[in-house]
């Protein structure tokens, strides 16, 4: 798979259209946001309505650390201020694994509260953490509050051209990695355990699966992922609100992307961003941001509620039927 | 930060009556969810768009606002039952309701959202009525009428609803059918119909806490979100499907707002439902009067 | 072995109440099961029996009363730990996992309960345990097909064997003979006659009284949530009360 990636990225720089890059990164940055909802939505079984919250603070994290490094002379007492400048600016790799560590961290936190309720219980919990946590990062002066926060992008880096092509290709690492969760949890016995907890959550019980811990796993693995795909934003878009960070497109996206792909597989995700994502981008440019926003609100419901298995649902029913003939 | 008295009291008086009016927001879910289990996220929605029929109707004819929210009534039970149905037909019956009727839900509220925004724009709408500006004056305490108007509307609604729901057959069938559905079965009362006709009056009540809501306060595409979190928490404090609950919960609620809008600010207010929410989940998520 | 550890029971109810707000579903149950003992446990329909199952297994949570399990206390363990001690069940209305295969639904106790227990096992030994179990309740030849291709008798087979693959050391069959046709229910006695016989004790709910007669060597009644009866199968069912509350009329 990291040969494809490879192959991909190559591809995309050939024509030199900065555009691509940035277009693509937010297709990309969907992959991994919708193949981590799906481990704890499609996998598990338990929805996430608030993605945007764990992609937020992935984001806000790596403002909080540029603003401190920005203001480090003026926070940190002069002894130690040398040292901590060879550390900060912290390096973007970096900062994902920070923003990983901090919305698995909080993924972790709300499943312990409220995992042990039923499915729709959690749901509505995680609509309740995004707004909290968005009223909280609001009110906070240090990361820009309501009025946003600026992160300047260096121009170029070494050996890739521009800074974008840079952090498409940290997405693009981003993605494979996410991709390759998926796929090992999917055959591994952590799925088999997903997967019956999905199923049937008393029976999974009562035949030895631990569903408390898994269901944590799950939520921490989904919430790392997702503040990983955050981390790189700020960078990306240079000057991040609130509303955009917080912004409902991540709650949706994330969401009707596996469900139109098709949730029982690592695939499913994929395809779903991948046709999704690309509808998107070209309906922004042509019609208009909202409407794009409704076909998707519009697909999700129709898939929802005819095809349940996705896209990809779809094409394994027809090769079965077919193998049957 | 000194806690002046008079501000105290008009806080607490201003919550009560905003109290009465997130109980007839939540009235519908206290059936849909509290009653009937169905995870009815899109139901801001609803009460947004009642916001915004009255707003038309009201710039058109003049009429006022909770006239024409009584008037819609059928309209919206209509469109509640005709979900309903859908939901049943794609989720219910199959036994899937958890992931996909969310998703289902979910999506409802989006595509509404959005058109709205569409067809609206994303400017704040109001209406006009006689009521809205003038106020009552009892000593310190001041009862904007444009708060206490729809406070009593709530009131009466949630208190017919009440009614309705202890006293009329149909009523004591949708309390039946949300602790057994088979006795019903034995009774030869199909439960798929009665949860059709209490879906369709959860979504009727939208109507009516769609014009109130706009009486209240100017109104655009996105303010449904801020009350999924108000609606949900309100329900869950108050126990499923307990109404006495519901409207104590609700009262409290409008209260702690109020107080914490009043002494540091209004931009801490949608924390605070949503608080209240994973906190009440987290540690007594059968409520205060749950069952 | 010294005396004292062969007379205690290996299941040990004590006192068991449950309510579910007003109703009283179960009443101070005490019950005990000897080791490699075969218990009946009949009762009307809504007396307490899959109430008390779910108490004994942890999926429902008692609200007065101890079980002892193995000579470990119950209390407080969820379902899947007590589950990994020994303790299997199938449920009245079957409960597959409708998405995984026959095979794969009987993985699920392997990996998770076996393979906490005894260490990991290899795919292969995974596979032929599977194909064996299958075999045993003649779902062999739908290893690999879904739930939703099962007849109501066959998703009951599927829960028997779901429970077997756990390797429990008491097993609670809860009702898995409805429907069965007089060879299959044979077929499935038989089946429970052996696994008791490599030591496993069974608890036996059923309402098709020939068959409980046949496999109990001890028989409890339950009604309203009380224990009206336990002893001897010939005995219990001439008791007057249990003629009156269950089998008579």
């Amino acid at each position: 798979m990291i040969a494809i990636a490879t192959g991909l990225f190559l591809l995309i720089r050939a024509p030199d259209v900065e555009y691509f890059f940035v277009a693509g990164y937010t297709i990309v940055q969907y992959v991994v946001l919708a193949t981590a909802w799906n481990i704890l939505g499609g996998y598990t079984g338990y929805v996430n309505f608030g993605s945007a919250a764990f992609f937020a603070m992935g984001a806000y994290s790596t403002v909080a650390l540029a603003t401190f490094a920005n203001q480090l002379d003026d926070l940190v007492p002069e002894s130690i201020a040398p040292l901590l400048h060879l550390v900060f600016p912290l390096s973007i790799p970096v900062l994902i694994v920070i923003g990983g560590l901090v919305s698995g961290v909080v993924g972790f936190g709300m499943g312990y509260l409220t995992l042990r309720l039923r499915g729709a219980f959690f749901a509505i919990a995680t609509l309740a953490l995004a707004v909290v946590l968005q009223t909280l990062v609001v009110n906070w002066e240090f990361v820009g509050g309501s009025g946003g926060a600026y992160v300047v992008r260096p121009g170029e880096f070494p050996g890739l051209g521009s800074y974008m092509q840079y952090l498409f290709a940290l997405m693009m690492g981003l993605a494979v990695l996410a991709l390759v969760t998926a796929r090992t949890i999917e055959r591994s016995r952590l799925g088999y355990g997903f997967a019956a907890i999905r199923d049937d959550e008393l029976a999974a019980e009562a035949s030895g699966v631990p569903t408390l811990r898994l269901k944590l796993i799950a939520t921490t693995l989904s919430g790392a992922l997702m503040g990983m795909a955050g981390a790189p934003f700020p960078y990306y878009i240079g000057y991040l609100q609130p509303q955009s960070a917080f912004g409902l497109e991540y709650a949706v996206n994330s969401i009707a992307m596996p469900m139109i792909g098709g949730t029982m597989s690592w695939v499913g995700p994929l395809v779903g961003t991948l046709l999704l994502g690309t509808l998107q981008q070209v309906a922004n440019v042509t019609i208009s941001s909202a409407v794009n926003l409704l076909l998707v609100g519009l697909l999700l419901i129709g898939f929802v509620i005819v095809a349940p298995n996705g896209i990809v649902g779809l094409v394994q029913d027809r090769l079965w039927t077919r193998s049957r003939k | 930060m000194e806690v002046s008295f008079d501000l105290l009291i008009g806080a607490i008086v201003a919550g009560l009556l905003l109290g009465g009016f997130y109980a007839a927001v939540t009235a519908g879910i206290s059936i849909s969810f509290g009653m009937l289990d169905i995870v009815n996220i899109a139901h801001p929605g609803f009460i947004i768009l009642g916001s915004y029929i009255a707003y038309i109707v009201n710039l058109e004819f003049g009429v006022d606002p909770v006239i024409v929210s009584v008037v819609m009534l059928p309209v919206f039970y209509l469109l509640g039952t005709a979900i309903y149905q859908v939901y049943y037909l794609s989720f219910e019956k199959r036994g899937q309701e958890s992931l996909r009727g969310l998703a289902f839900f979910f999506g409802v509220l989006f595509v509404t959202e959005v058109v709205l925004l569409l067809a609206f724009g994303v400017d704040y709408r109001y209406v006009e009525a006689p009521y809205i500006g003038p106020s009552l004056h009892f000593g310190p305490i001041d009862l904007p009428l444009r708060m206490l108007v729809p406070c009593l509307v709530a009131l009466t609604m949630f208190a017919a609803l009440q009614i309705f729901i202890t006293r009329t057959f149909i009523g004591r069938a949708i309390l039946a059918v949300s602790q057994d559905q088979f006795a019903l079965q034995l009774m030869a009362v199909d439960p798929v119909r009665i949860k059709r006709i209490a879906f369709g009056l959860s979504i009727a009540t939208a109507s009516v806490a769609g014009a109130l809501l706009i009486i209240i306060q100017p109104v655009e595409p996105s303010v449904g979100r801020e009350y999924i979190g108000r609606v949900f928490a309100i329900c869950v404090l108050g126990g499923l499907g307990s109404m006495p609950g519901t409207l104590i919960a609700a009262m409290l609620l409008g209260v702690v707002e109020s107080i914490t809008a009043t002494f540091y600010g209004p931009s801490w207010a949608p924390a605070i439902a949503f608080g209240f929410l994973l906190l009440t989940l987290a540690f007594r998520p059968s409520g205060l009067l749950g069952r | 072995m010294d005396a004292e550890q062969e007379m205690s029971p290996i299941l040990h109810v004590q006192g068991v109440s449950k309510r579910f707000g007003g109703f009283v579903a179960l009443d101070e149950i005490d019950l005990e099961v000897q080791p490699g003992e075969r218990l009946g446990l009949i009762g009307p329909n809504g007396s307490g029996k899959s109430t008390l199952v779910n108490c004994i297994c942890g999926t429902l949570q008692n609200e007065t009363g101890t079980v002892q399990f193995d000579g470990h206390a119950m209390d407080g363990l969820a379902a899947h730990e007590r589950t990994h001690r020994g303790l299997a069940r199938s449920f009245q209305l079957p409960r597959p996992f409708p998405s995984l295969t026959l095979a794969d639904n009987l993985c699920i106790p392997m990996l998770y309960t076996v393979h906490t227990r005894s260490g990991p096992l290899h795919a292969d030994n995974i596979e032929a345990r599977c194909a064996e179990l299958l075999e045993m309740v003649g779902l062999a030849s739908k290893a690999h097909q879904k739930p939703r291709d099962l007849t109501q008798v066959e998703m009951r087979k599927l829960e028997l064997a779901r429970a077997m693959a756990a390797e429990p050391k008491l097993l609670i069959a809860d009702e898995s003979m409805a429907g069965l046709s007089h060879s299959e229910i044979e077929d499935i006695l038989a089946l429970l006659m052996r696994l008791n016989e490599s030591g496993i004790t069974v608890i036996l709910i059923e309402h098709i009284m020939t068959a409980v007669m046949s496999f109990s060597q001890r028989l409890a009644v339950l009604v309203s949530g009380k224990k009206i009866a336990d002893g001897k199968p010939e005995q219990v069912v001439r008791d007057p009360e249990v003629v009156r509350a269950y089998l008579g009329e």
